[in-house]
């Protein structure tokens, strides 16, 4: 059956146009630059350490709350409004970064929630937001959800038995914590940390805002900089090969550090951990509980609030913001779509090699080409294509068909992520069957894989085309007045200090980035059925 | 004609080479025991098609069929468990044998409902597999079976989780069934009742080789070679002299 070989190969064709091209471009750039004095230089070593230092910094303050937090919800299975806070946990995700950021500054800038509260409490307003302490905020305000949730499972996966022998040997709850829930942690943490560790490395928008000047770059945003200021394709070839470098050994080292935890799911039902009813216990738990609830909340409300109160319809009687919204929502569909379709070919493919052909590395080699995009982070794919472009095309003219290919390249880990697992166990319980009965090609899509896959697909669908509306990335590098999306319009209002025009337009894209999402797991996923 | 022929099939799995030979006549309902990890469930594997003998050939009613896709062979296989598909109803999972696209006429309706009604299942037709019992989704298996009318049943232990007595049920519609179309049937059980109740001979399957093969009583009760000895450990034919 070549034919089913096929999807995987086509992922690999546009993964590699996108990802072999950029290569191509910066190795044939890199010929004609002094390596080896641009990496010793003092700017280099600035550059590189605080990226280092920030990403370090965000992945202790994210994940060690976390850690407070996710044995809170674990240990608190019932007390009213778990599921909300679960939702507004999981808002972060997809909110787009310049909104979340936009709210960060309602809170904590200078004429923000923050310093209103300590000048009513009769103390000077601070001004301390730009510069790393904005960025560590911000940081820890979309990665401490993101961490909680991927803590979360742990509790989950111990089996109830083990609360009752808990319970019988009378352990309290430092016991229970030092030996049973540490001895898992501690297999999953180095993953955990390492997924928060590599967003905070290569985050762009989030230190280009808040950053307070070049003096605070990440290797991000110095190549920004150095192709959109400086006009110096050089120095950013040397940067992104750089980032490659550091990215390509932080993933190898992350790759060794996960593990499998060796738990065995279990048939009894949940058993009450020993150490629910003390009263210390529960104080602590709803503060922790009260504060974590209470960092993500204030931004997202103080997005709304200021976005309501701000010349809404001066805004929104705008022509370019409209436009904007029109490119942003083709942006998101096609990239969207774009890499739910790959994703999905290219399982198929690995599904095939994995369950028909036993080749289980060639299938896994596979799955993992789809996240290289981890190793070469926006900003380098777009100096690559830049360099590798500009003499034969417009890159400017081009720019919005490079911000969707990017894009849909960025959302492929995540969808391999959400349908791996359920693609993998349709073709494990219905290949044989399906292959008996002759049900192949259209008719199996139809009538096994999509019934099945539905739900999956549409919530890939709904976060790439979300990632992809709210992604300030390669459209900064390559945007221009007439193909500037959503993100970009945003961006360029906040870096002209038109706040309030700002806050009206930040509202209007996490409208649209939630609205799409909505819509997607809706329509597509058919939750309005059955 | 639906005679089932092995002819030195060799396949490979893991690090275990196995190579198969067997005979089973038109009609014939054999049972196929030994160890687990023997190879039984590989061997009926090779027959329906889902894994490809590297060499020799199996031949179904004296056609070579060594490279047929399963879907084509007069084949039909049901497992222990992922026989029907969860999200379709009883009826639309027994028409899948009929067309698998679904495509079906009021005739073809008909048929669906007159096999639903040999296995026992009338009027279930709406209902979904997970409202079923185990033994009922078992029958919708059978049913598919029928409609699918092919000569040759495979049963890779689809009875297993049962109870004995409904296992007993479950065989005897088997039969029924066998007898009223001339099925070749041929059965994976690991429990030698099952064998004795069922199926006039047996082969005894051990390390990818079928080591003995005679009818049933004279198999399970005359247990010659050592490896079958041991297999069988305390079993004992009843009623024996």
């Amino acid at each position: 059956m070549i034919h089913r070989l096929v999807p995987g190969a086509l992922t690999f064709l546009l993964l590699g146009l996108v990802i072999g091209g950029a290569f191509v471009g910066l190795l044939s750039a890199a010929g004609s630059v002094d390596v080896g004095t641009f990496l010793l230089s003092p700017y280099t070593r600035v550059v590189v350490v605080f990226t280092v230092w920030q990403a370090l910094l965000s992945t202790v303050l994210s994940v060690g709350p976390a850690i407070l937090i996710a044995r809170a919800l674990a240990r608190r299975p019932a007390f009213p409004g778990r599921t909300l806070l679960l939702r507004l946990f999981s808002l972060p995700l997809v909110l787009p970064t310049l909104v979340g950021i936009l709210g960060v500054v309602a809170v904590y800038g200078q004429s923000g929630w923050f310093n209103r509260l300590m000048v009513g409490l009769g103390a000077e307003p601070q001004q301390f937001l730009y510069g790393l302490p904005g960025i560590l905020i911000a940081h820890v305000f979309f990665n401490l959800p993101l961490a909680t949730r991927l803590l979360l499972p742990v509790w989950g996966a111990i089996p109830g038995e083990i609360w009752r022998l808990a319970t019988q040997l009378g352990m309290n709850s430092p016991q229970v914590f030092r030996l049973i829930e540490w001895p898992l942690l501690r297999q999953v943490l180095p993953g955990a940390a390492g997924i928060v560790f590599m967003l905070c490395f290569i985050s762009f928008a989030i230190v280009l805002t808040l950053g307070g000047g070049p003096a605070n770059s990440t290797i991000e945003v110095a190549l920004y900089q150095a192709m959109r200021f400086e006009f110096d394709v050089g120095k950013a070839v040397q940067l992104a090969l750089l980032q490659v470098a550091i990215c390509g050994l932080l993933v190898a080292a992350g790759q060794r550090l996960v593990r499998d935890v060796p738990l065995t799911p279990t048939v009894q039902r949940p058993q009450d951990r020993p150490d629910v009813a003390a009263w210390g216990g529960r104080i602590v738990d709803a503060a922790v509980l009260l504060i974590a609830a209470a960092y993500v909340l204030l931004p997202l409300a103080a997005v709304l609030r200021s976005g309501l109160a701000g010349p809404v319809g001066a805004v929104l009687a705008d022509e370019t913001l409209w436009l904007a919204v029109g490119r942003s929502l083709v942006v998101a569909v096609v990239a969207g779509s774009l890499a739910t379709a790959a994703g999905w070919g290219l399982l198929l493919t690995s599904r095939e090699l994995r369950l028909r052909r036993y080749r289980p590395q060639s299938a896994t080699a596979l799955e993992t080409l789809a996240s290289l995009v981890l190793v070469v982070p926006p900003l380098v794919i777009g100096t690559g294509l830049f360099v590798l472009l500009s003499p034969v095309a417009d890159v400017f003219a081009i720019g919005i068909a490079l911000v969707v290919v990017v894009n849909a390249v960025m959302g492929l880990p995540y969808v391999i992520r959400i349908l791996g697992p359920p693609v993998m166990r349709a073709g494990e319980q219905h290949d044989r069957l399906c292959a008996s009965l002759g049900i192949a090609g259209w008719n199996r899509l139809r009538l096994v894989e999509w019934p099945l896959l539905r739900r999956h697909v549409a919530t890939s669908l709904a976060l790439t085309a979300a990632f992809a509306v709210g992604d300030l990335g390669i459209i900064a590098l390559f945007g221009t007045q007439d193909t500037a999306t959503l993100p970009l319009l945003l961006y360029q209002r906040m870096a002209a200090y038109q706040l309030d025009a700002a806050a009206v337009t930040g509202l209007v894209l996490a409208t649209l980035c939630f609205g799409l999402f909505g819509v997607i797991e809706w329509g597509v996923g058919g939750r309005g059925q059955r | 004609m639906a005679s089932v022929d092995l002819d030195s099939v060799i396949f490979q799995y893991e690090d275990m080479r196995m190579q198969f030979d067997l005979q089973v006549q038109d009609g014939e309902f054999l049972a196929l025991i030994g160890p687990s990890g023997a190879g039984k469930s590989t061997l009926l594997a090779l027959i329906a098609g889902f894994e490809r003998a590297e060499a020799g050939s199996v031949l179904i009613g004296g056609r070579d069929v060594t490279h047929q896709h399963p879907s084509l062979r007069p084949v039909t296989m049901l497992f222990q468990d992922h026989n029907l598909f969860a999200h379709l109803d009883v009826a639309a999972n027994v028409g899948l044998g009929i067309h698998p696209g679904l495509k079906l006429t009021a005739a073809d309706r008909a048929r669906v409902e007159a096999a639903l009604e040999q296995v026992g299942l009338k009027d279930l037709g709406r209902r979904l597999p997970s409202q079923l019992s185990g033994g009922e989704r078992q029958r919708v298996a059978l049913a598919r079976s029928l409609v699918r009318d092919r000569p040759v049943l495979l049963l890779d232990e689809p009875f297993a989780a049962l109870g004995p007595a409904l296992r007993r049920e479950m065989l005897d519609l088997v039969r029924a069934l066998q007898a009223a179309r001339n099925l070749t049937v041929l059965l994976v059980s690991h429990q030698p009742d099952d064998a004795l109740y069922a199926a006039g001979r047996t082969a005894f399957v051990h390390r990818g080789h079928v080591l003995q093969v005679g009818p049933t009583r004279d198999l399970l009760d005359g247990a010659t070679g050592p490896e079958l000895r041991d297999y069988l450990g305390e079993f004992q034919v009843k009623g024996r002299a």
